[in-house]
């Protein structure tokens, strides 16, 4: 079966809201996972794991949330901005996300807003067009 | 010493499923307090019950390698009253695994009533946290802890 955005959305609504114990109200596009959701470290597992049975997907560890990687490396971080090399590392990880808006002041202390709900629905969907 | 909080495995299959029993009795005195001439398991203490039998099987899982670590309380729900001389059986069933984590779903039955469903995450937390490190040893899989498995009749291999 073919699923439409707004399908997709619902399905990463009803994980939202069964992972994070949000409201599904709550749950909008540009929701920001972490500030207007309340994620922690852990929920981003649980996350993953709900997708995968949602979604009927496999999703390699960093491939949907790969911040791990680019922040504790210097390469990629100095002196709380991602550097040149960290936004290209950026955009090569995350094709699902718009980072053009970002990319103007990488502040590491505004990376975590990169994470929303509508960056999620972009994942799913490349996942299940290449499936 | 690694406090134990289950009493035995009764059915063990290894990465998938198990089973374990907790004896609930007076002599805990914890249930003198709570409450006064009605006592009753607190709840919390029912979730512990699961995290044990689920982190026995999702350790067992990876060989006792990893360090698993309750993380996460994902769902639970308590239908009754948990009472001194009740016979609690712990189904714990591993629901997804990775290399940095596990998720487990779990129903507890007294008389084959269901009391309770625990669903639970667990971090392998050397795979996790980059950058902070902890003790060499597995402090979570104590030979005591391990112990609980050895007497019990359990099945390793699959099928």
């Amino acid at each position: 079966m073919v699923m439409n955005r707004e399908q997709v959305l619902e399905q990463v609504r009803t994980v939202m809201v069964d992972a994070l114990g949000v409201d599904d109200d709550e749950v909008k596009q540009e929701s920001t996972l972490m500030g207007d959701l309340g994620a922690e470290s852990i929920d981003f597992l649980d996350i993953v794991f709900r997708l995968e049975k949602a979604f009927g997907i496999k999703i390699p560890r960093e491939e949907l949330f790969p911040a791990e990687a680019i922040m504790n490396n210097p390469e990629f971080v100095n002196n709380g901005k991602l550097t040149e090399n960290g936004l290209a590392e950026l955009k090569a990880k995350m094709p699902h996300t718009d980072i053009s808006e970002f990319a103007k002041n990488p502040e590491m202390s505004k990376f975590a807003d990169l994470f929303t709900v509508g960056m999620i629905v972009n994942f799913v969907e490349s996942k299940l067009k290449a499936a | 010493m690694r406090w134990i909080w289950i009493d035995k495995f009764v059915e063990f299959n290894s990465g998938e499923s198990a089973v374990a029993v907790k004896n609930v009795t007076l002599a805990e005195e914890h249930l003198h307090d709570h409450f006064p001439g009605f006592p009753v398991m607190p709840e919390c203490l029912i979730i512990e019950a699961m995290a044990q039998t689920a982190g026995i099987l999702v350790g067992e899982a990876k060989k006792f390698e990893e360090k698993v670590i309750l993380a996460k309380i994902k769902k639970a729900v308590f239908h009754d009253f948990v009472r001194p001389g009740d016979s609690l059986r712990l189904a714990a069933k591993i629901e997804s695994i990775a290399p940095e984590a596990a998720s487990t779903m779990g129903i507890v039955t007294c008389n084959e009533k269901t009391v309770a469903e625990i669903d639970l995450m667990f971090s392998h937390i050397d795979q996790n946290l980059a950058g902070k490190e902890f003790p060499e040893e597995n402090f979570v899989f104590t030979d005591t802890f391990k112990s609980l498995l050895q007497g019990s009749v359990f099945n390793t291999g699959k099928g």
